[in-house]
């Protein structure tokens, strides 16, 4: 039941329009960031209030929406954005990644690749890459402009030298089509490949640095690295203990005091899915 | 048998409920009511709608009801409620020298035309707790007077007729709106103004204080600083002039710098300016000083790497609902990054203590 | 003011402005693909598809610039009532509204600058028809290659050298649109 004292999708048109045009600005030079107007939302900075103007910017009233933080459907923020929605849009809401439409994420591409007609919307804290490397704006508006990226890559041999490897774990810098270096939000390095060639179109929103970016389907996005010390999208060297799924990202759960754990997959849909199919794990009941 | 962590949806409900049962407190003692948190915690009411950005004592007062006193958690509760409201027009520029003034004072002279009104003012109470406000509640009433009609001139016109400050020359140009477009550097005075005076208090104050002591100090006098009743008009297109919609009460600070001249400019006293929602003199007087700081380009001045003048820290990090939100959410789940960054230290240790053992070994 | 100009706008503007973004963004998400846009009853010569785009994204804060027949008295009251889009110059716009040869010269209208490069008009052309025959397309957004009848190749070909700097093209003719942003390689 839509909450009738707001507009559909809580924004206003106006709001939804400034945001739309500068999506649409997103997709037509994939991977720069676009300034815009980010409103306060009734949610804080830093809960996803990019990516819950973008989705509100894009959900049509017959869209399935699905909500995931840190790959799972029931952790509270990801349970408090779905029903944000549920109240102010009326719209239908999963947890099945095949059945979304709309899917808003933090900090995780879902296992299952995507297909042509869904819209991936991440939540950005950070959107520049270059932020951490150089804190003023200016300078890094300058960089992007110029195609000066060299100063990542000295960071990213500097780890080299020091550790014998490239010691960024998350938040892995890309390339976007051969042009702009792009921050893919904090999701671990090993979701990087599935940015490239998605069949998705995939949105990101960062409001409290008020940006928004955009990669349409089939881009191509390359993960920075150099020849001797190639690019790898690492996980733990285990199979899940619920699932047995060997592909798929893990999380390490302390199940006691005395070093006891365990390692399951991060995306709780598609574990479960693997689960109803049969695949059973080794700390399965 | 691990069984993942369900029932969100319940925990978020029961949560809400608890955070409703403390705001309430002890039962059997009596509620507060709207307005008398608007009546008599007016000073919270008045920083909630200055850094809130919208001047409606009522719905201030209700933020900080509703927010148990956390002023930030009002401020956003407002943040967020004004920018739904649908953007009617303009008004037209306050006239703060046609100020009903509660208070006005400047300690740049002894006296001023107009006079010095110490007004409602904590300046010389002496700050001992008074137990009888707890025992008896408080029954007091001011002596008063018949207001004087004069208009009150500002100070720095007098400074202005020998020449002596830079002018600060009439400009009816629309200034940009923070609330409408991204903030981008560089940002004019206009713009600067606009985020600090919605800036966090504490912030804002640090930062002038640093000043103070000498990063980026700029000699500030307090020339005026003024509270008061100001009339808010705006053009009615249909009507060919501008009608008053209302009154807010405003609290103003002008400064009035020392300053030796630059390369561009002769030496002259500057000015810093501070201009607040509510009486919010703390506010407006550390608006005023992180102004004139910023201003140290325009003036030709040399930047000493102060952070009060470095622009784009200033008003990049000044906004307390973007720099709490953002300091807030770590304490969400992180634990898949936190995951990556596992693996990568154990790596990290492993290929170390296999350099460690080879190193022992040859 | 006509009644004309009263009416053809979106009855559910919230929902039916929701659904037009879709399939403007699933255009210039997917340049050459074609997309069912319709809502809006503009005034001829006005397309419905190009009035729809203008609905969904126009409103006081997008100057628009008018090119040659749909520069008229009819057009300019059904825009101004319907979203308040002020009417600037070509150099001046946000989006260009008009048929091919009346939007002439390219070089009129704003590209970005190498910082902004979002700072650029949208131009949304009026087509007599538009098919899934003709120029080859490739690049972001593309599978492999798409085809799209576009009314020259050269124009397209040198905008995209600019990237990122460059326009971004919306083609409408009827209830049917298809986009073509400045990434797209033409051949």
């Amino acid at each position: 039941m839509t909450d009738q004292a707001y507009n559909f999708a809580y924004l206003d048109e106006q709001t939804k329009r400034m945001i739309r045009r500068a999506i649409l600005k997103g997709l037509a030079i994939p991977g720069y960031q676009v300034p815009f107007a980010s409103r306060e939302m009734p949610m804080p900075y830093g809960w996803g209030t990019g990516g819950v103007q973008v989705s509100a910017a894009v959900l049509c009233p017959d869209d399935c929406f699905k909500v995931i933080d840190q790959g799972a459907d029931d952790t509270t923020n990801a349970v408090s954005i779905r029903s944000f929605f549920e109240r102010t849009a009326g719209i239908k809401t999963t947890t099945s990644t095949k059945a979304a439409t709309v899917i808003q994420t933090r900090h995780r591409v879902p296992e299952m690749p995507l297909s042509e007609g869904q819209i991936l919307v991440y939540q950005v804290p950070i959107p520049e890459p270059l932020r951490f490397l150089e804190p003023r704006e200016s300078e890094t508006r300058k960089m992007h402009s110029l195609e000066e990226y060299g100063l990542m890559h000295v960071k990213l041999y500097e780890d080299i030298a020091r550790h014998g490897h490239i010691a960024t774990s998350y938040a892995y810098p890309v390339k976007v089509e051969g042009r702009y270096v792009m921050d893919p939000s904090p999701i671990p390095k090993f979701d990087n490949p599935k940015l490239s060639d998605s069949a998705a179109i995939q949105l990101f929103g960062a409001g409290r640095e008020q940006r928004i970016y955009a990669l349409p389907p089939y881009s191509r996005v390359v993960s920075l690295d150099f020849e001797d010390h190639p690019f790898e999208a690492s996980k733990a060297d285990h199979s899940c203990g619920l699932c047995a799924a060997e592909d798929s990202y893990l999380d390490e759960v302390i199940v006691d005091d005395v070093g006891g754990r365990m390692f399951v997959c991060s995306d709780t849909d598609f574990c479960e899915a693997r689960r109803a199919a049969g695949h059973k794990g080794k700390d399965a009941a | 048998m691990y069984v993942a962590v369900k029932g969100g949806e319940r925990a978020i409900e029961n949560a809400h409920a608890w955070l409703a049962e403390e705001r309430r407190g002890d039962r059997s003692v009596v509620e507060l009511s709207v307005a008398q948190i608007r009546e008599q915690l007016s000073l919270a009411v008045n920083r909630v709608m200055a850094e809130g950005s919208l001047y409606d004592p009522d719905l201030a007062a209700l933020a900080v009801k509703q927010s148990r006193g956390d002023l930030i958690e009002a401020i956003f509760l407002i943040r967020a409620y004004r920018t739904t409201l649908p953007r009617l027009g303009a008004s037209c520029a306050v006239a703060t020298e046609a100020m009903a003034c509660d208070r006005r004072i400047s300690a740049t002279f002894k006296d001023v035309p107009g006079g010095q009104i110490l007004g409602p003012t904590f300046d010389y109470t002496h700050r001992l707790l008074d137990f009888k406000l707890a025992a008896e509640g408080e029954t007091v009433s001011a002596p008063t007077r018949e207001a004087e009609p004069a208009k009150v001139p500002h100070v720095t016109g007098f400074l202005n007729r020998e020449g002596l400050i830079e002018e600060a020359p009439h400009d009816d140009t629309p200034p940009p709106d923070l609330t409408r477009e991204p903030l981008e550097m560089p940002a004019e005075r206009s713009l600067r103004l606009q985020a600090l005076t919605r800036a966090d208090e504490g912030f804002t104050l640090g930062l002038a204080y640093s000043t103070q002591r000498g990063y980026g100090r700029n000699h500030a006098f307090v020339g005026e600083l003024r509270i008061g009743t100001v009339a808010v008009e705006m053009d009615i297109p249909e009507l060919g002039f501008a009608v008053e919609i209302g009154e807010i009460i405003l609290t103003e600070c002008e400064t009035v710098n020392q300053f030796t001249g630059s390369k561009t400019e002769p030496p002259q006293f500057t000015r810093g300016y501070g201009l607040v929602f509510g009486q919010t003199e703390r506010k407006a007087i550390s608006m005023a000083l992180v102004d004139r700081a910023l201003r140290w380009e325009e003036l030709g001045e040399d930047n000493v790497g102060a952070p009060a003048q470095d622009a784009e820290f200033v008003l990049y990090h000044a906004d307390n609902i973007q720099a709490t939100g953002f300091l807030e959410h770590i304490k969400l789940p992180h634990y898949v990054d936190f995951q990556s960054e596992l693996e990568l230290v154990r790596k990290l240790r492993r290929d170390a203590g296999a350099e460690q053992i080879q190193e022992a070994a040859e | 003011m006509r009644v004309q100009t009263l009416e053809g706008g979106f009855s559910e503007p919230a929902m039916q402005a929701a659904q037009a973004f879709r399939a403007v963004m699933d255009a210039m998400a997917r340049p050459g693909s074609f997309q069912t846009l319709n809502g809006a009853t503009p005034p001829a010569p006005l397309s419905a598809a190009a009035g729809t785009v203008v609905l969904t994204l126009c409103d006081t804060d997008t100057p628009l610039y008018l090119a040659g027949a749909l520069d008229c008295a009819e057009v300019r009251a059904w825009i101004s009532f319907h979203t308040g889009a002020p009417f600037v110059a070509a150099a001046d716009c946000m989006f260009a509204l008009g048929g091919w040869a009346d939007l002439m010269p390219l070089s009129a209208y704003p590209t970005g600058t190498s910082e902004y490069p979002d700072r650029s008009a949208t131009l949304i052309v009026e087509m007599g028809t538009l098919s899934g025959e003709g120029h080859s397309l490739r690049g972001p957004g593309i599978r492999d290659t798409a085809h799209l009848s576009l009314p020259e190749l050269e124009a397209f070909q040198v905008n995209h050298l600019q990237f990122p700097l460059g326009l971004d093209f919306i083609f409408a003719s009827g209830e049917s649109i298809a986009a073509l942003p400045r990434s797209t390689e033409v051949f």
